[in-house]
Order: C-alpha cells, then sequence, then structure tokens
C-alpha cells in the first residue's frame, strides 16, 4: 500500500500543476497574505501587498519549476478584472464630481505637464544609459495603467510582458516612494498628492492612495484615466521622435 | 450584483467596439469610463421615471467592491518577471536608475505643476 502513495501523489502534483484552479488560489492566497502583513505595519509604504505578493509567488514558480504561460493560465482571472476595474474608476469620479470639476484647470495643467515628463524623462535617461531600444519601447508607456500600457506597447512592436513588469514596477516604486517623498516637499493637499501619484504610478498607486485618504484616492484614479488617454496618444509621437 | 457587474462588463465592451470600430487611439477600458459617467449622469437625470431595480446602490458597491483590491490586480502581470529574468539581470543598474530617476521626476513635477496652478487660480488647500 505504501508503495501506491508516491506515484499516486506525483500524479495529484501533475493534475494539479497544470490546473488553473492552484495557481489561482496561490495567487490569492499569497496576496491576501501580503496583505495582511501590509495591514499589521499599519500600511507601511515598504509592506507593499504588490511587491510581496509577486517575489513570493515567483519563488513557488521557481521551486516547483512551473512555466510562466502555466501560471496565467489560472492567474488571468484575476488579470482580466484590470478591465473591469478600470470602468469602476467612474464611481468614485462621479461621486466627487463637484470637487473634481472646482480642480478641473490645476488638474489639466498637471496631467500635461506630469505625462510628458513620464515618458520624456524615461526615453532620456534609459536612451543616456545604453538600454536598448526594445527595453525602451517596452518602459515607454510604464506609469500607464496595466491593460492599457500592453496594448500601447504591443501597437508599437513593443514586448507586451516586459511592459506589463516595467508598470507593476513603476507601480511598486511609485507606491513606496510617494509618502515619505510628499511629506519631505510638505505638500498636504490631498488632491495634488493624489493625482501626482496616480499619473506616476496608475493602479498601484491609486490602490496607495486610497488607503491613505479617499479623495486622495479618487484623484489618483482620475489621473489614471487621463494619463491612460494621454499616453497612447504621445508614446507613438516620443517614440517617432527618437527615432527620427 | 450580477446586473451590475454585466453593466460593467456591457460599457467595457461597448468601449472595446467603438475603440477598435472608429480606429480611436484610446484603450477600449477608458472610453468605458467615459461610457459609464454618461450612464450614470442619465441614471440620475432621469430618476424619478426609472424603476426601483435600476436605481439602487448595487452599481456603486459592485464597483467599489472591485476597486477595493485594485492592487490585487497587478499581481499576475508583475509575476510575469520571472520570465524575463535574463533582461532584469544584463540591465539591473540602468533600468533600476532609468525607473527610479522618470517615477520620481514625474511624481514631483505633476505635484508641483497642481499646487502652482492651484494656487493661481485662487483655490484653497484641501488637506483634511
Amino acid at each position: 500500500m505504501s508503495n501506491d502513495f508516491a506515484p499516486r501523489t506525483f500524479e495529484l502534483w501533475v493534475f494539479l500543476s497544470r490546473s488553473p484552479l492552484l495557481w489561482l488560489t496561490v495567487t490569492l492566497a499569497a496576496y491576501v497574505a501580503a496583505d495582511r502583513v501590509s495591514q499589521a505595519t499599519g500600511r507601511h509604504p515598504l509592506a507593499n501587498p504588490v511587491l510581496h505578493s509577486i517575489w513570493l509567488i515567483g519563488l513557488i514558480l521557481w521551486a516547483t519549476s512551473t512555466p510562466y504561460g502555466t501560471y496565467f493560465e489560472g492567474a488571468q482571472f484575476v488579470h482580466f478584472l484590470l478591465g473591469p476595474a478600470t470602468v469602476s474608476l467612474a464611481f468614485p469620479l462621479y461621486e466627487h464630481r463637484k470637487t473634481v470639476l472646482k480642480a478641473l484647470v490645476p488638474m489639466l495643467a498637471a496631467l500635461f505637464v506630469g505625462s510628458i515628463v513620464a515618458l520624456g524623462s524615461v526615453l532620456l535617461v534609459g536612451s543616456l544609459l545604453g538600454l536598448p531600444q526594445e527595453l525602451l519601447v517596452a518602459m515607454a508607456p510604464k506609469s500607464v495603467t496595466a491593460a492599457v500600457a500592453m496594448g500601447i506597447a504591443n501597437t508599437l512592436g513593443g514586448d507586451p510582458a516586459l511592459t506589463a513588469v516595467m508598470v507593476a514596477l513603476t507601480g511598486i516604486l511609485g507606491a513606496i516612494i510617494v509618502t515619505p517623498l510628499f511629506n519631505l516637499l510638505k505638500v498636504t493637499d490631498w488632491r495634488a498628492r493624489g493625482f501626482a501619484v496616480g499619473l506616476a504610478s496608475h493602479g498601484i498607486g491609486t490602490a496607495r492612495a486610497f488607503q491613505v485618504h479617499p479623495l486622495a484616492g479618487t484623484f489618483a484614479g482620475i489621473a489614471m484615466g487621463l494619463n491612460a488617454l494621454l499616453t497612447a496618444i504621445l508614446v507613438p509621437l516620443a517614440l517617432g521622435l527618437l527615432a527620427g | 450584483m450580477i446586473a451590475a457587474l454585466t453593466t460593467i462588463l456591457l460599457c467595457q465592451l461597448a468601449g472595446e467596439v467603438l475603440a477598435r470600430g472608429v480606429g480611436l487611439p484610446i484603450p477600449g477600458p477608458v472610453l468605458g469610463l467615459v461610457l459609464m459617467l454618461l450612464l450614470l449622469g442619465l441614471r440620475d437625470r432621469f430618476r424619478a421615471r426609472l424603476h426601483a431595480s435600476l436605481t439602487g446602490p448595487q452599481l456603486e458597491t459592485t464597483g467599489k467592491t472591485i476597486l477595493a483590491h485594485l492592487s490585487l490586480l497587478f499581481v499576475p502581470a508583475g509575476v510575469g518577471v520571472v520570465q524575463r529574468l535574463d533582461v532584469f539581470g544584463a540591465y539591473a543598474t540602468a533600468l533600476a536608475i532609468t525607473l527610479v530617476v522618470s517615477t520620481v521626476a514625474a511624481l514631483i513635477a505633476t505635484l508641483l505643476t497642481f499646487k502652482l496652478v492651484l494656487r493661481l487660480t485662487g483655490d484653497t488647500e484641501v488637506s483634511q
């Protein structure tokens, strides 16, 4: 009887490791664990739940020699919700429409300046440091929410998978830096703080802003939506300039 | 809740159809966001004439539930880093510097522009 155990365990693993169920569960479990740690530390910036879920899952994939494609079969159900989440940004926006309309002029000014700086600085610093064109194209839409950024990279012949990683890294980075940086700059206006982090660090920055203050979260969501619109137009122009 | 989710998906779907059909450079989900805003505006305008099932808080509740876990949704794409560890290994320093400099620059430029124009338009600060 005990001879049966090893092959049966193996068969079970073969079944589970290929089923979307396992990898969806792993994704949610890793996030729940990382989110609990974040809560326990009073939402400390360095306890960013996305950052810690990513390396935890990466480690599990490496230890079980699971290819990313197999993992994504399960995780795609979570990934899919990025679209509906973008649409759902309409709700806080509509709810706070009076506050938002009052700040329309500063918002549009900050949108144009921020979007151009986000895009221009990545192309400038990246090419000065000798990064290859492939990476520059993948990095150009890094401040835009994943679903949209991957679309932009795809249209321009960049690698959408690489873009997705750049987007996640930028989001995590912004979410970690934003609170200490803005405290240092002594800017206390929630609208300005939220708008800046939503523009530079899309959804992960927006999630961070909602943790800090609902008004900051709302403005972050607006910035994320508007920057997705503007970057989609600016990236092809900027890369054209760089190539020409 | 299912009706609310369907409405959200319908907005996204209409956004995708519009973006691809007309060939707009705007991503489908972003157009979906705009359509949802229009829908909410129309709903409140004709609230009195609509059936009670259409004016309940379910739509908002469902949307906010999705938004409450926004950062979770970036995890699958982020794990993609395991696929490209070669690239990240080869250009680690340059990539790290580029990402940090650009993110800090974008944060500061956006924040200060917002604040400056806010002051120019004579607005008062909202920091409560």
